[in-house]
């Protein structure tokens, strides 16, 4: 269920590298905890974030968490129509869903994180 | 709600589930000479020898209705309509607790809901949450909301804000790495000078905090501060002091405050010792997401029916703990109830009529008491119902003397430094009388002559 190209954070979020780029978004596994996702929180463009650490919060109807940025690096663009349509994030995780594009520093980072096994394996499908 | 007590059996049955003999063998581990202290209390006495007490000791305070009072300074005394004190002493709201999402009525609920849209209304903001503590420490809420919506480390207090205010603000602030600047107000050549935080301002800053009436009781044109702090992308943050102002003067939104918030006792809450009293807390609907506490919606329920519940509560204390957006996971709900009733009695027209005469009374009071010799009154601006007196002896002492003369005046600027220490904050409200202000008046001729 967790597409195999991406990789993935223990907070559950994951990233797809996209040319110089990297995508973030939060899993499937994640959106079905939070339950129904009613606002997104995300940096302004040109925000650095730092791999591990908090750069937004997603809210749901029943709880707030935090999200945890996969890379570091510096935002490039930001998901826009999350403000109007936060469902997206329960519909299309892994597509329309998605948060934030980054400028990673280093693409190394990429090897501390989980592969779509590996986190299948954490969340217990 | 009964109460039913627990019966032999069912301690017993306890006892037994969790291993003990006795009760008393729950308290093993405190050694026995510290569990039952002996208390040197006097013998019980019977309920008339109580009464009587208790009335001795509480006939030794003074309280405004015995004696003429001028004081104001974030506390006012204004008429309350005695529906209020009705509403407010009603059994089904009557509780100094406030009820969790699971036990609030609907009724408290929609009282919730109905202050909430009053305080929109009266402050011309985009929405309010059902109160907070006070006054004080609302700002502080205010401040600590600018540091998380712009993620900058700069405030600034201007000269307006009563130093009280200030000292909660600084004492929510305290080890964080932050910058608070806060300029104090000077007295030249007999002018009380309140520095411009127009310079102060750069892009660091998180938000702008001003006064309005300001502590002085000054009614000030906050146009170019909040044009400055859209400039630099930083909050500005409108204080109010004497909410009943709100029934004549422009309002915070009108000012474009992206936050209001002030002391909501003027309205139907009496002075009590200073306290409990209730805070207000409203902001753009653009910051909703970031203003803490209760917030009370309106919805339907699964078969089509008006109902009121708690909202926007997934970044509150009791679900996201230490990363909530505040520690209040509470509000003044009864005293919200009777500012809610104040509002609703009083009426737009009710509240102008009152906000009138309060300024009124201070305006003939200011007058006089500046026609006195040795007075002069200092307030630079025009003022609401507050204003500041310099006299010929230390504002202390005239409190005292006034004391003497049965006269509850002034409040003493002389917290904003030594420089002020013969300044006397003077108010007058709707219910002071021409009389009061000619005992005022007559007794303060007297206190500035015995020198």
């Amino acid at each position: 269920m967790n597409p195999p190209e991406l990789k993935y954070t223990s907070e559950h979020e994951w990233v797809r590298v996209d040319g110089e780029e990297a995508v973030v978004g939060i899993t499937e596994f994640a959106q079905d905890q939070l339950g129904d996702v009613v606002y997104v929180e995300l940096p302004s463009v040109g925000t650095r974030i730092e791999q591990n650490k908090q750069f937004g919060v997603v809210e749901s109807v029943k709880t707030a968490s935090d999200l945890y940025s996969p890379l570091t690096g510096v935002v490039t663009a930001v998901n826009d129509t999350l403000v109007d349509e936060p469902q997206s994030v329960n519909d299309e995780p892994y597509g329309e869903g998605w948060m934030i594009r980054v400028r990673p520093d280093n693409l190394s980072e990429l090897e501390a994180l989980l592969s779509a096994e590996q986190y299948a394996d954490l969340t217990g499908d | 709600m009964a109460f039913i007590p627990l019966t032999d059996d069912e301690r017993s049955a306890m006892l037994r589930q969790i291993g003990v003999a006795c009760v008393d063998d729950l308290f093993s581990d405190i050694p026995a000479d510290f569990r039952f202290p002996t208390l040197e209390i006097e013998p019980s006495i019977s309920e008339l020898e109580v009464l009587r007490k208790m009335s001795g000791l509480a006939e030794r305070n003074r309280h405004v209705r015995q004696q003429p009072t001028f004081i104001g300074a974030g506390a006012y005394d204004h008429f309350i309509p005695s529906i209020v004190n009705h509403v407010v002493a009603r059994n089904e709201l009557y509780t100094a607790y406030t009820p969790y999402q699971a036990e609030a009525s609907q009724g408290t609920l929609q009282f919730m809901f109905e202050f909430q849209s009053l305080i929109s209304d009266l402050l011309e903001m985009d929405v309010a949450n059902s109160s907070v503590y006070d006054g004080a420490s609302g700002l502080a809420e205010a401040v600590l909301m600018a540091l998380r919506i712009t993620g900058r480390d700069r405030v600034i207090l201007a000269a307006s804000v009563y130093p009280e205010y200030r000292q909660v603000v600084e004492t929510y602030l305290e080890g964080r790495d932050l910058h608070v600047v806060s300029p104090a107000p000077r007295l030249e050549g007999g002018r009380i000078v309140e520095p411009s935080v127009l310079d102060l301002v750069d892009a660091n800053t998180a938000c702008i905090v001003v006064q309005q009436p300001s502590v002085f009781g000054d009614i000030l044109d906050l146009t170019e501060v909040q044009k400055r702090a859209e400039e630099v992308g930083a909050l500005f943050i409108v204080v109010t002091g004497d909410p009943v102002s709100l029934g004549l003067l422009k309002t915070p939104g009108h000012w474009g405050a992206d936050i209001a918030v002030g002391e909501g006792q003027g309205m139907g809450v009496h002075l009590q010792y200073g306290g409990p009293w209730v805070g207000y807390m409203a902001c753009k609907q653009k910051h909703l997401r970031q203003l803490p506490g209760r917030i009370v919606g309106q919805t339907t329920d699964d078969q089509g029916r008006r109902g009121f519940v708690l909202t926007l509560q997934a970044r509150e204390q009791h679900i996201r703990r230490e990363k909530a957006t505040s520690n209040i996971c509470t509000s003044q709900t009864l005293l919200s109830i009777a500012v809610t009733a104040y509002l609703a009695a009083m009426g737009p027209s009710g509240l102008r009529a009152a906000a009138r005469l309060s300024h009124a009374r201070a305006a003939e009071a200011a007058e006089r008491v500046g026609a006195l010799p040795g007075y002069k009154v200092l307030t630079p601006a025009p003022f609401f119902n507050e204003f500041v007196v310099a006299g010929p002896r230390a504002a202390r002492e005239t409190q005292t003397a006034l004391l003497e003369h049965d006269i509850l005046a002034g409040y003493s600027l002389d917290a904003l430094g030594k420089e002020f220490e013969h300044c006397l904050l003077l108010c007058a409200t709707e219910v002071n009388t021409s009389e009061q202000i000619s005992q005022l008046t007559s007794a303060l001729s007297v206190i500035g002559g015995a020198r």
